[in-house]
């Protein structure tokens, strides 16, 4: 096993909607077998994870936004591959994952090495095709529609009764009680997130989410399911614990059977009031609470980046439940000098500074 | 009475419940905390009356058992009993 290899994380906007990345970065740091280094990769040089002292990176990167293209992607990475090579890549944002999944064999020939899903994996798991995931894992999942044209709205609830979610491909959802409302929610949607927009039962109940990770051939590595106890008006969870309901155990093992998922996820479940468990959907990446699986017990960042270098992972399946996340909001006090040299520049190294980041 | 997931609960001296499978937590008084632990070792909703009445000096006109089985109700509602266990013993 490489105990010190360097990793570099990407979204580190560690906001009231937070990306993934500063919990990964965390995890990792909180591995008693890592002695590598950490390298953060972010979109804005204002992302609060690039001025988190507590991480230690070694440096941190800007990358282009995915929408600017794979070719843009591509020529940063090599060119920060450069300046601080890295063996390990972990991606946390839904939106970068078709890049990096493209990247995955260039970036192997140079050395660095990822553990995310197939395009296959990945597009089998999104919102619009979530029926056919759950016909093929055996779960239970809500009544869905996927719709292109505004007309088909109109006539859903006779298949989906009212009130339904109207969501968008990538994100976002609206609960609606009518068909006005409906259609004010399907242009909102549009507008953000484009074609085609996903109609789906609404169900009252209790929502559970799991970090879990896929070994690629149908294995489940570990997995931590949490309970949210408090939520933010984006309806992202602020604190939540750590349960241990075999159920949602066994949704996500039979989830990594049926789509053989490789790398993380975060599975999302409700369970109804009348006792139903289903499947809503799979995000393919890293929750922003994934600090709360290195917690209880099973270091899932850490798990990655050895599957990635190529080591064996045992399954983990031990983890403490009641283990408990609360988020916190604090202000970082740090110089406009590494403001100004990551804004100018869009880099800036830490290890040659007396003082971390 | 089936009492898996009563026997599940992390149950502090406070009085304070964590449900391990479903992520709630709730309190219950001195009462409550002393039927819990008497359901949760198994025993009989008729015994645990019996068991309540001797430990808080109760008369036969408090009506312990009305008080076991309206708490037996309120386990139930919190998906801790199975409901179609009527048998309660």
């Amino acid at each position: 096993m490489r105990s010190s290899p360097t990793v570099a994380v990407t979204g580190l906007n560690a906001t009231d909607n937070p990306g993934p990345g500063v919990a990964v970065l965390r995890a990792l740091r909180a591995a008693p077998d890592f002695h590598g280094r950490l390298v953060g990769l972010a979109y804005d040089s204002l992302d609060p994870g690039i001025y988190h002292q507590p991480l230690g990176l070694s440096a941190a990167y800007l990358i282009p936004y995915p929408s600017q293209g794979l070719e843009a992607m591509r020529e940063r990475l090599f060119e920060i591959h450069r300046q601080t090579p890295f063996d390990v890549l972990i991606p946390t944002l839904d939106s970068e994952l078709p890049s990096m999944i493209a990247l995955e064999p260039e970036l192997a020939a140079k050395g660095v090495h990822l553990y995310l899903p197939t395009r296959e994996q990945f597009d089998l798991r999104s919102k619009a095709r979530l029926a056919e995931l759950g016909a093929r894992a055996g779960l239970d999942v809500p009544e869905t529609r996927v719709l292109s044209d505004v007309r088909e709205l109109y006539d859903v609830h006779k298949d989906v009764p009212y009130p339904f979610m109207v969501k968008g491909v990538f994100y976002g959802a609206v609960k609606v009680n009518a068909v006005d409302e409906a259609v004010h929610a399907w242009h909102q949607t549009v507008a953000k997130w484009g074609l085609p927009v996903i109609v789906q039962q609404h169900y009252s109940g209790e929502e559970y989410d799991i970090v879990a990770v896929g070994d690629g051939r149908g294995g489940l590595i570990g997995a931590v399911p949490m309970k949210k106890m408090l939520l933010t008006d984006k309806g992202k969870g602020w604190a939540g614990v750590a349960v241990k309901d075999p159920t949602l155990i066994e949704m996500t093992e039979r989830f990594m059977a049926a789509s053989h998922w490789r790398g993380p996820c975060e599975v999302e479940v409700l369970r109804t009031h009348e006792g139903r468990s289903l499947l809503l959907e799979v995000n393919p990446r890293f929750p922003a609470w994934t600090f709360l699986s290195a917690g209880a017990g099973q270091n899932l960042p850490w798990a990655v980046a050895r599957l990635a270098l190529g080591d064996a992972v045992a399954p983990m399946r031990d983890f403490k439940a009641g283990t408990m996340f609360v988020r916190i909001s604090l202000d970082q006090v740090t110089s406009i000098d590494r403001f100004e040299q990551i804004a100018s520049t869009g880099a800036i190294t830490f290890e040659k500074e007396k003082d971390p980041p | 009475m089936n009492v898996e997931r009563l026997r599940e609960l992390a149950i502090s001296d406070t009085g304070f419940v964590f449900d391990p499978y479903s992520g709630f937590t709730f309190s219950v008084n001195e009462t409550g905390r002393f039927m819990l632990q008497a359901l949760k070792a198994g025993h009989a909703a008729e015994a645990v009356a019996a068991q309540l009445a001797e430990a808080f000096d109760l008369t036969p006109s408090d009506d312990p058992s009305r008080d076991v089985h309206e708490f037996i109700l309120m386990l139930r509602e919190q998906q801790l009993l199975p409901h179609d266990d009527d048998r309660e013993g």
